[in-house]
């Protein structure tokens, strides 16, 4: 409760996409007072994403929903609820438990023409299917020449949950995102999880759509627009989810949270930080990316993934390349610790980013305070 | 009370009291529960079992064929059978039927370990003998000249064709090339059982398949050569082959991934409600993957029209079955994940031919998967890497490839049916020969691919970084010229 109000008063969320569409970005200051009247209705993150398979499957009798657990037991985390009883086995298919299996199985059923929706119980478990999802899916469209097109969407939690150790906290963004031939997206709000999501399902290539299971509690306010069955948002367009002037801080999925809460500390002191909302990990907004920068001069990449070779590294790189001359300090980049995920809570803690750390940074390129050692 | 394999009589005569008003109901299902017994000690040590036709579900339907005296008897049983199941677990000192998930099963009091392996092999399927000449009481349907001629050249051509691109490679004119010598009659033979609305998953040793199919010599060879007329955009190395109008899925080089993709497209198929199935085609060592288990397990669980042709050809690369795995085969693993089975001799086009046409059938008719296991032998070298002399005899590869010829052991069944002479044989080989010379050098000429198909097909439609990459290039190209290759074109 005190969530949903904390995030009505600080950023206009779905009234303010719709002007980003069409106004390209330049927009007015926010107004509050605005979004708060518009934003009349609530979805949870959960409800999103079952709303927009369920849409989706009623509009296309080919896209079919396969995983463990995802009929009899509604869900591992009830995704795909009521969605069994609606549409039968044929559609919504129980797995025996060998992620290779389904996953290959998946892919044949693409090769032949349907478009299956596959749910991996977390991605963690999707390392024991990745060979089906690079050499099977991804590459198949390049190396059959356009022959064999691959309609298919992975789906699943990703990166860390909360005390769950190291073998299911792993965040695969940059994994996937390395790799040409899949798309890979990353959604926070509800508006994102139901845009997107159906965007994937639509998509004639293969999909990686990496959810977070801390945030399908979450309640987002939706527009009437996003509550269409047509809506959807598109592949490869970052949002702004908050305007600033002085520093630029990227995120996706949790940690788009973490980075408006940062935001609102900075500008009690005094610092206007601009945070986007990436989207999409592959192909990734570098135009949005590069723009802000070039408007506030100071780079700040979070995510909550492995430093080594992460998501921040490609945007920093981008960055260098392209809008060298507009930085006027280096690119701040934050990430969980180089560690397996620990299980103890206050280690687990310290391994993820925090709020915290997201406010240091930022006033670290504003030069605001000492410059920590450089890392090893 | 110990409950243990003896007589029906003593059984009956026991249980007759207890039971009172049900005494002849028991009678008759003791008499069923005890021969099931008997039956299931004879068969740990024959292989009858393997001939049992489907209905082996309902072990009752095999008595009635080794205990004639019981088979009037028989029906009535069954149905006491069903009641006194739920009678009988209730009752417990009478418990011969435990109750768990997955079904009942009967129980038996004596500690007996299943063998590691059946007494005797699973017999091999075979029609025509090593000269071609049918087996005497041999089960197989006729097969008409023309198809049967058709089958023989098909084999030649495939025959001649690997010869030629095996010389290519060793003259350096492509970069590499896989043989399916040996194997032909698997390849062209069971192609021939199917229809073009079957969908084909290969794994690599089967281009027969497209051959018959109506993918030409000079298809072939621009795969191959990697030109502009290549149907993969030169994107991939020779023998992948792929074609959508020819039903024939593209080459994957990973081992056995075509297995759960094969059940996918038939699961697929059976949404449709297509009359057609899916055939997917893989060797001995394609089966210690992952993906083989997966696949079997979970046709069965869908009932995926798919039917699986394992080539057990001997050798994966150098290691051989004794290494691969040690059951008997691929044949028997069928029924462990409830599948349907049969071994077949790979060499022998005629049963290849009619064992597949039966399985196709099944597939379809009752949406069941079917395991096919051909044994064969890797006449060749794995691949244009491999030198395997070094790993196993050249007496054994010289029998295999002159004793053991697939080709010509259904060269003399035609032969002897008058339908081909030594001429038709000299005049066949000549002009596939000069046909396949022929498009080597055309291939050979041809123009390469296109930069532009350099970036394409990624995605379905191209991103903007793809595009802006080729557009780099495009003008990098433009002020280097010198540099850039002339017969690549722009």
């Amino acid at each position: 409760m005190f969530g949903i109000v904390r995030r009505r008063i600080g950023f206009g969320a779905s009234h303010a996409s719709i002007l980003d569409r069409c106004l390209h970005g330049i927009r007015p200051a926010l107004s509050t007072s605005r979004c708060y009247s518009t934003a009349g209705k609530e979805m949870t993150v959960r409800e999103a994403l079952n709303s927009a398979l369920d849409e989706e499957m009623s509009a296309d009798p080919k896209v079919f929903l396969m995983g463990e657990e995802v009929g009899e037991y509604q869900g591992a985390y009830k995704i795909s609820k009521g969605l069994l009883e609606k549409y039968g086995p044929e559609r919504v298919l129980d797995t025996p438990i060998t992620e290779a299996g389904f996953t290959g199985i998946g892919v044949g059923a693409a090769y032949y023409g349907l478009r299956p929706v596959i749910e991996f119980m977390t991605f963690n478990f999707s390392m024991q299917a990745i060979d089906h999802i690079i050499n099977s899916a991804a590459k198949s469209n390049y190396m059959s020449a356009g022959q064999i097109s691959v309609p298919i969407v992975f789906r699943g939690p990703n990166g860390a949950a909360a005390g769950v150790g190291a073998q299911h906290s792993q965040c695969y963004a940059a994994w996937y995102a390395s790799c040409p031939g899949l798309k890979v997206l990353a959604p926070y709000s509800s508006e994102d999880s139901r845009g997107l999501l159906k965007a994937a399902i639509r998509d004639p290539d293969p999909v990686v759509f990496l959810e977070n299971e801390l945030l399908y509690g979450e309640s987002f306010p939706v527009s009437a627009e996003v509550l269409d069955s047509s809506f959807s948002l598109p592949i490869g367009k970052a949002k702004i989810e908050r305007e600033g002037k002085d520093v630029t801080i990227t995120a996706f999925s949790k940690m788009v949270g973490y980075a408006l809460k940062a935001a609102e500390i900075l500008a009690k002191e005094g610092i206007s930080a601009e945070v986007i909302n990436l989207r999409s990990i592959r192909p990734l907004d570098k135009p949005t990316i590069n723009a802000s920068v070039r408007k506030t001069n100071r780079l700040v990449t979070v995510e909550e993934g492995f430093p080594q070779h992460g998501v921040g590294a490609e945007i920093c790189t981008s960055v260098v390349t392209e809008s060298f001359g507009y930085l006027d300090a280096p690119v701040e980049r934050i990430a969980g610790a180089d560690v397996p995920m620990p299980y103890a809570a206050n280690l687990e803690r310290m391994a993820v980013p925090q709020v915290e750390d997201i406010v240091q940074a930022a006033k670290r390129a504003c030069y605001r305070s000492v410059p920590i050692a450089a890392a090893a | 009370m110990a409950l243990s394999v003896i007589t029906s009589g003593k059984i009956a005569h026991h249980l007759k009291g207890k039971m009172g008003l049900l005494g002849v109901l028991i009678h008759s299902s003791s008499l069923c529960s005890s021969l099931r017994h008997r039956h299931h000690h004879c068969s740990s040590s024959s292989s009858s079992s393997s001939l049992i036709p489907h209905n082996s579900r309902n072990p009752d339907a095999v008595f009635s064929d080794s205990a004639p005296g019981f088979s009037i008897r028989r029906y009535e049983s069954t149905k006491a059978q069903n009641q006194l199941d739920s009678l009988f677990v209730d009752h417990d000192d009478e418990i011969q039927v435990l109750d768990f998930p997955g079904g009942k099963v009967m129980l038996t009091p004596e500690m007996r370990f299943i063998n590691e392996s059946p007494e005797t092999r699973i017999k091999c399927y075979r029609v025509l003998d090593d000269n071609g000449q049918p087996i005497m009481g041999s089960n197989f349907q006729e097969v008409s000249q023309e198809l049967a001629m058709r089958m023989y050249r098909n084999m030649v051509t495939l025959q001649t064709m690997d010869t030629i691109f095996y010389e290519a490679q060793r003259q350096g004119r492509i970069s590499f090339y896989l043989t399916s010598i040996g194997e032909e009659a698997i390849n062209i033979a069971s192609a021939a059982a199917f229809t073009i609305d079957d969908i084909v998953l290969p794994q690599y040793r089967e281009p027969g398949v497209l051959l018959w199919r109506g993918f030409t010599l000079q298809e072939f060879t621009n795969q191959c050569f990697g030109n502009k007329a290549d149907y993969g955009k030169g994107r991939q190395m020779p023998i992948h082959y792929g074609s959508n109008k020819h039903n024939y899925f593209t080459v994957s080089s990973p081992i056995a991934t075509q297995l759960p993709q094969a059940v996918g497209a038939a699961y697929s198929l059976k949404m449709d409600g297509k009359d057609a199935c899916v055939v997917t085609y893989f060797g001995d060592g394609g089966t210690s993957e992952g993906d083989f288990h997966a696949a079997l397990n979970f046709a069965a669980v869908l009932e995926a029209p798919v039917v699986f042709i394992c080539r057990n050809n001997g050798w994966a690369i150098s290691t051989p079955t004794s290494e691969q795995f040690r059951s008997d085969g691929i044949v028997v693993r069928g029924q462990a994940y409830g599948v349907r089975s049969i071994r077949v001799d790979g060499n022998d086009a005629l049963a290849v031919y009619n064992a597949v046409k039966a399985a196709r059938k099944m597939a379809i008719s009752e949406q069941r998967p079917i395991l096919i296991e051909a044994l064969t032998y890797r006449a060749g070298h794995h691949s244009t890497s491999d030198d395997s002399t070094k790993y196993r005899s050249a007496n054994e590869i010289e029998h295999w490839k002159i004793a053991r010829d697939p080709v010509s052991r259904l060269k003399k069944w035609v032969e002897r049916n008058g339908w081909w002479t030594d001429e038709n044989e000299l005049e066949l080989r000549s002009s596939v020969r000069k046909e396949l010379l022929h498009a080597i050098q055309v291939a050979e000429k041809a123009v390469k691919p296109p930069l532009a198909d350099l970036f394409t097909d990624v995605y379905d439609c191209p991103t903007s970084s793809l595009s802006d990459q080729e557009r780099l290039l495009r003008e990098t190209i433009k002020r280097h010229p010198q540099d850039y290759p002339p017969e690549v074109p722009v």
